[in-house]
C-alpha cells in the first residue's frame, strides 16, 4: 500500500449542488494512489478545531491530480471548508483506509447502492467497473445530487424517503419495485440502510461490502478511536474490534457486527 | 550542542517521546516520523490479558483539543511481547512500555512478564479516567499510590516511571508518595476528566458520557503541574499536555521537566514528534545553549 502522507493541496473548484452538500475538486498527486472507498483527511484552518475530518473519495483523477471530495456539511468544520474557494488551500491526510474489492467484482451483477452522503464513494466505484452495474440510491427528497454522473457508468434508480422522486422509500424498496437482482452488493450509507443490506444479502445469499464510519481521530490507526465489533478476533487488538480507519472503512458485511 | 538527556541512568539522544495512547507502538506512525530520531517511543497501554475498551463514539473534538474514552483497548502482554517488541527493536530508540491493570496484581503480572524484555523503562498507568476499575482509582490516593508503586519497584528489572493524573486536589502530594515509594520518575499529566452534550440531540457525545481532556487547550493546566511538581520532589518529570512544537517543549523543560511527550498534537500533525526534536534545537541555537539539560527548570 502506499505511503500515508499529510499533504497541502490546492483548491481548483468548489461548488454547492445540494442544500448542504458541496463538490470541491482539490489538486493533490494523492490522486494517484485513491482507490474506491478510501478516505482523506480534511483538516480546518482554525487552530481551535484540531481534529481532520474523514471524507470519502467521490473521483480521482489520476492524469491531472485531482481528487474530487463530495461532503455535506455537519458541523464547525465542514462549515468552514465549504467557504473555501478555488485557489485556497487545505491540507489533507491521505490516503487512507481499504476500499471496495473492485477486483472480486468482475463478470457478476453487481448493485451499488448509495444513502445520503455515502453516494459519493460509488462514483469513482463506478467508473473503475467494467461490468454492466446496477446504481440504487437514496435520498431525503427532490433535492438530488451525482445521480446525473452515475448516469455515465450504470443503470441509475432513485428513491426518496418522502416519493417526491422515483420510488417512496429507501434503496431497499428499490429492489423490490423493480425486482431487481445481483450477485453482489458494494454499499455506503446511513447504519439503517447497511443493517437492512446486510440482513437482505445474508438471506439471498450475496456477497455484500460495506463501508462505515465512526468518529475518528488520528485516522491511521493509532487512536483506536474508531472501532467498529467483528464477529472474527481482529487482528490487532485481539478483542473483536477492528479499526474503521484501517481495517475497513469498507468490510464484507458478514465481518461486521452492525 | 547536546540534546543528551539521563532519567534514572537511561540515556536519551534528546529529549522527547511519545505520550501513551496517541502513537500505538509506533508502527501506524512509522510512516511519517523516523522512529530513529526520537528519545523514546512509550507503547499504548498493555494489561496481562487483551481488553476490549468501551463503546464507540470513543473520541470527541472540544475547543482546542479532543476528549478520548478508548477504556485502554490493548491486545494483552502475550501478543505485545510477540510483535510490538521486537517491531520497536528495530529502531534506535528507548523503548518505555506502558502498562495497565484492574487490580495489583494484573499489574504486578504485566512487570514480571517484561522482566527479561529489551525495554528501558516502565511507565506505570494509574492515571486513566476511563476505565471503571483499577487505573486512576491507585493514582487519586496517596496510600494506595504508595502502595502499588512499592510493590510494582519490588519486582520491576527497569527504572519505574509513574504516570500521574491531574484529577486529584493536589498533585504534588502523588507526586511525593510516588517517590517516597521508590518511584524512578514522573511522568505527568495523564488527561483531564471532561464532558461534552450534544445539544440538539440532548445526548452526551461519548458513549462513556466522560472522557479525558488533552491538547493544547490543557496545556497551561500541564505547565503549572509540572513547574508545583518540580519545585516537590527530586526525582525526574516527563512533562506533557498539549505539547506540538519546540516552542511548547521548551515551556515544559523550563518549569522543570527533563523529558517532554508529544500526545494528542500527533493526530493534529502525524510529523509532530520529529517537529519538537527540532524546534527544541532551534531554540538552542537561538539562545546559544550548549546542553538541552541547561534548560531544565531554568525559568526564573
Amino acid at each position: 500500500m502506499a505511503q500515508k502522507k499529510k499533504v497541502t493541496a490546492k483548491i481548483v473548484s468548489q461548488k454547492q449542488i445540494a442544500e448542504q452538500i458541496f463538490d470541491l475538486w482539490l489538486e493533490t498527486k494523492l490522486a494517484k494512489e485513491a482507490y474506491p472507498g478510501q478516505f482523506v483527511a480534511v483538516y480546518p484552518h482554525g487552530e481551535s478545531m484540531l481534529l481532520p475530518r474523514p471524507i470519502s473519495i467521490c473521483e480521482a483523477d489520476k492524469r491531472e491530480n485531482r481528487l474530487r471530495l463530495v461532503y455535506r456539511v455537519a458541523g464547525k468544520g465542514t462549515a468552514e471548508f465549504s467557504t473555501c474557494k478555488a485557489g485556497d488551500q487545505l491540507d489533507i491526510l491521505g490516503v487512507l483506509g481499504n476500499g471496495f474489492p473492485v477486483e472480486k467484482a468482475k463478470g457478476k451483477r453487481v448493485f451499488l447502492m448509495g444513502g445520503g452522503i455515502g453516494i459519493p464513494p460509488m462514483l469513482e466505484l463506478a467508473k473503475d467497473m467494467d461490468d454492466k452495474k446496477q446504481v440504487l440510491l437514496g435520498y431525503r427528497n427532490k433535492d438530488l445530487f451525482l445521480e446525473e454522473d452515475l448516469a455515465k457508468y450504470g443503470d441509475v434508480y432513485v428513491a426518496t424517503e418522502d416519493g417526491s422522486v422515483g420510488t417512496r422509500g429507501n434503496v431497499m424498496d428499490i429492489i423490490k419495485a423493480y425486482s431487481l437482482h445481483a450477485d453482489m452488493i458494494m454499499a455506503c450509507g446511513p447504519m439503517p440502510m447497511l443493517r437492512a443490506i446486510k440482513k437482505y444479502a445474508a438471506e439471498n445469499g450475496i456477497e455484500a461490502y460495506i463501508s462505515l464510519e465512526e468518529r475518528m481521530a488520528c485516522g491511521v490507526g493509532a487512536c483506536l478511536g474508531c472501532v467498529c465489533k467483528t464477529t472474527e478476533e481482529d487482528a490487532h487488538s485481539h478483542v473483536h474490534n477492528a479499526r474503521i480507519c484501517t481495517e475497513g472503512p469498507v468490510f464484507e458485511a458478514g465481518e461486521v457486527d452492525i | 550542542m547536546n540534546t543528551e538527556v539521563k532519567i534514572a541512568g537511561v540515556t536519551f539522544k534528546n529529549p522527547v517521546m511519545t505520550a501513551s495512547g496517541t502513537f500505538g507502538s509506533g508502527m501506524e506512525y512509522s510512516d511519517f516520523v523516523d522512529l530513529n530520531k526520537l528519545g523514546a517511543v512509550v507503547t499504548k497501554g498493555v494489561a496481562n490479558v487483551p481488553w476490549e475498551g468501551n463503546p464507540t463514539p470513543r473520541v470527541a473534538e472540544v475547543y482546542g483539543g479532543m476528549l478520548n474514552a478508548i477504556g485502554l483497548q490493548n491486545p494483552g502482554i502475550d501478543v505485545f511481547m510477540e510483535r510490538d517488541i521486537p517491531f520497536l527493536q528495530k529502531y534506535d530508540t528507548n523503548v518505555i512500555v506502558n502498562v495497565c491493570g484492574k487490580t495489583v496484581s494484573d499489574y504486578l503480572e504485566v512487570v514480571e512478564r517484561l522482566c527479561d524484555a529489551p525495554i528501558s523503562m516502565l511507565e506505570i498507568n494509574v492515571s486513566c479516567p476511563n476505565v471503571k476499575e483499577g487505573a486512576i482509582a491507585f493514582g487519586q490516593k496517596a496510600d494506595s499510590l504508595y502502595d502499588i508503586t512499592s510493590q510494582i519497584k519490588k519486582k520491576a528489572k527497569q527504572p519505574v516511571i509513574m504516570k500521574l493524573s491531574p484529577n486529584v486536589t493536589d498533585i504534588t502530594e502523588m507526586a511525593k508518595a510516588a517517590e517516597a515509594a521508590g518511584a524512578d520518575a514522573l511522568s505527568m499529566i495523564n488527561t483531564i476528566t471532561g464532558m461534552k452534550i450534544d445539544i440538539h440531540r440532548r445526548k452526551f457525545v461519548l458513549a462513556n458520557k466522560t472522557g479525558g481532556m488533552s491538547g493544547p487547550a490543557v496545556k497551561p493546566v500541564a505547565v503549572r503541574m509540572v513547574y508545583q511538581t518540580a519545585q516537590a520532589v527530586k526525582i525526574p518529570i516527563i512533562g506533557m499536555g498539549g505539547i506540538g512544537s519546540g516552542e511548547d517543549a521548551v515551556e515544559f523543560l523550563l518549569a522543570g521537566a527533563s523529558a517532554v511527550a508529544v500526545g494528542a498534537m500527533n493526530f493534529v500533525n502525524p510529523y509532530a514528534t520529529v517537529e519538537v526534536v527540532e524546534g527544541i534545537e532551534a531554540y538552542m541555537r537561538q539562545y546559544k545553549i550548549e546542553n538541552v539539560t541547561d534548560l531544565i527548570g531554568a525559568v526564573e
